[in-house]
């Protein structure tokens, strides 16, 4: 709309295209730092009721307020840069982290009309951003000059980088499934939500974005007991608060992916007609996610280094290998629904009973039914094998134990014994 | 030639792919260096998108950005004793200039043949129009037995072994374990 006003105001139809663009960028990018201030108020209320506190209730109704005080403390706080730091690089760390967190936000499906831009190759684009958040970490673990926060920057490539090879392998399943990579595309495609149809898919993506957020159990980059504050820990002021921020914003916009990818995006009763119906929605299903993961995070301690990248190596990646294969090789055995047959039953009116229960829960929905149920199958088929293969991985390790305990002569053996053996078979559950 | 914003984006990335490049080889600290090379290949990717190449973009930053420079960086935070190179340490400099000058004028020549329009080495697309779905298109090619699929199994075969070749290179030998199976 704006492109056109332009256009007739005699500006020339490139310019008046990238002003166009340029004030999009600019709503998409101050969507997520707006959300935030609101974010983290959630998060803290309800980190407060998980510990059986009350959280933040002075400023404001309900402490409502208390988060723009915070942000203006924080503005107003003095930055101290460390006397060896490599100023350049110190400086451009934070701000590349936030920024690469925001360029998700311009490909996000909010409605079927409200999106950044419908790029052809969505999900490859929002993995390939990811790399900025790697690299402000490293700059800033580098930067900073001290040990504790080059430790943390080591970590990142241990972590990050590893954690990245189950979350494409995950997000391969949905692009097959939907036929194309574009977001809004996997949106229109879900006509019953993936989470049916593929949820170990779901629980794949879901632990593998945490651990890409790097919250607990996965904070291993900023690690307090550990690492002091691992690579932040020369920050202050509002160039700490860009990492905090960036943090946030990254949590809240993984839950949004999850909902776009595996929830049904912004699809609901009425949203193609309305679009603001299609915001509501996909704001919901978000929050959901949200809200599991800030339970997650509040309910599950940090795990060890070496934790961490078995359970990614020897249990997340094998999963989503033979996740893809299978998923593939029953993609290819399922016949495509007949959508057009569906549609056609749908609009004959004299279908009687069947065309009144094509009409209630669309015609489309009702053609992929069988689909999702064969895929279904095969999860739970997969979720079979798995649960058998750590049963023996358990049962193996609890032998080892038991042979320990043989050797001493520690009596009472049979308790101890199970307790210690179910414990990394129960972890990596 | 007229100002349009298309050219203005293009010298902007250009500035950024070059300036990424001379910072590259001017810079003594080899941290800030590697972070250079970073700007320079963000800027090529920026090319990519203004050529209507999305999907070479996104793989640029996330093979180059996300996966070569991040282990550079990583190779080059692990040997902390050599960051900043005190003096030049390269003897052959006066060869890498040949080969360099050698490089430029061979790009030189095909640039301005493409610019004429009239390149035996590179053919132009004669419509000058991009391909609607070019991902689709080189996904097809790649697995097409006619056109590219035993080039792209090869490369495949190849990543394999230099794995496997590197696994056992960083293996620790253990001193207990008889010797005489390994080659």
């Amino acid at each position: 709309m704006l492109k056109e006003a332009l256009i007739q105001a005699g500006m020339q139809p490139g310019w008046a295209a990238f002003i166009d663009i340029f004030l999009g960028v600019l709503v998409a990018a101050s969507f997520g730092m707006v959300w935030v201030l609101f974010g983290i108020w959630v998060e803290r209320k309800m980190a407060a009721r998980v510990q059986d506190r009350i959280g933040p209730n002075r400023v404001g109704p309900w402490g409502l307020i208390q988060n723009i005080a915070d942000a203006l403390k924080l503005l107003t706080k003095e930055v101290i840069v460390p006397r060896n730091a490599d100023r350049p690089v110190y400086f451009a760390a934070p701000i590349l982290a936030v920024v690469g967190v925001i360029l998700i936000a311009a490909v996000i499906p909010f409605s079927p009309v409200v999106i950044g831009t419908d790029l052809s190759i969505g999900i490859l684009y929002v993995i390939a951003v990811g790399a900025f958040g790697v690299i402000a970490v490293l700059m800033a673990g580098w930067g900073s000059n001290n040990k504790y926060a080059l430790l943390g920057a080591f970590r990142v490539v241990a972590h990050l980088v590893s954690y990245e090879v189950p979350m494409v392998l995950a997000l391969l399943v949905p692009v097959m499934l939907a036929g194309t990579m574009s977001m809004q595309g996997l949106v229109r495609e879900q006509h019953i939500w993936y989470i049916f149809a593929v949820p170990v898919t779901a629980f794949l993506f879901f632990i593998s974005s945490q651990a890409e957020v790097g919250r607990a159990p996965f904070d291993l980059l900023e690690a307090e007991s550990e690492l002091v504050a691992g690579y932040n820990i020369e920050y202050s002021g509002m160039v700490w608060a860009m990492f905090y921020l960036g943090e946030f914003m990254h949590a809240f916009f993984v839950s949004i992916l999850f909902a776009v990818l595996f929830l049904g995006g912004w699809s609901g009763p009425g949203a193609e007609q309305i679009p603001f119906l299609g915001i509501v929605y996909l704001m919901l299903k978000s929050m959901l996610v949200y809200f599991v993961q800030i339970w997650l995070r509040l309910t599950v301690p940090r795990v060890r280094i070496d934790q961490l990248l078995a359970f990614n190596w020897k249990f997340l990646v094998p999963l989503a290998l033979a996740n893809v294969l299978l998923m593939a090789f029953l993609f290819k055995i399922i016949p495509t629904p007949d959508f057009a047959g569906a549609q056609a039953i749908a609009t004959n009116e004299f279908a009687g009973v069947a065309g009144g229960i094509y009409r209630l829960f669309g015609p489309n929905q009702i053609a992929e039914l069988p689909r999702t149920g064969l895929l279904l199958l095969g999860n739970i088929a997969l979720v079979g094998v798995t649960a058998a293969l750590l049963g023996q991985a358990g049962r193996r390790a609890r032998r080892q134990v038991e042979a320990l305990v043989d050797e001493t002569d520690y009596t009472p053996r049979a308790e101890g014994a199970e307790h210690t053996a179910e414990a990394p078979a129960a972890a990596a559950r | 030639m007229e100002l349009t914003a298309e050219i203005v984006v293009f010298a902007v990335f250009s500035i950024i792919t070059l300036t990424g490049g001379v910072g590259v080889a001017l810079t003594r600290n080899l941290f800030r260096s590697a972070l250079m090379l970073l700007v320079s290949l963000f800027g090529v990717a920026g090319l990519f998108v203004l050529l209507a190449a999305p999907f070479l973009a996104a793989v640029q930053v996330l093979i180059y950005m996300g996966a070569i420079a991040i282990l550079i960086i990583f190779a080059v935070m692990l040997t902390r004793g050599m960051v900043t190179a005190r003096r030049v340490m390269n003897d052959q400099w006066s060869v890498a200039a040949v080969v360099a000058l050698f490089l430029f004028a061979v790009l030189a020549v095909i640039f301005v043949q493409v610019g004429q329009g009239e390149s035996a080495v590179l053919p132009l697309n004669p419509t000058g129009d991009p391909p609607a779905d070019g991902t689709a298109a080189l996904g097809q090619a790649l697995l097409d037995p006619a056109q590219y699929v035993l080039p792209f199994e090869v490369a495949a075969l190849l990543l394999a072994g230099v794995l496997s070749g590197a696994i056992y290179i960083a293996r620790d030998d253990e001193p207990d374990e008889p010797s005489q199976t390994r080659g």
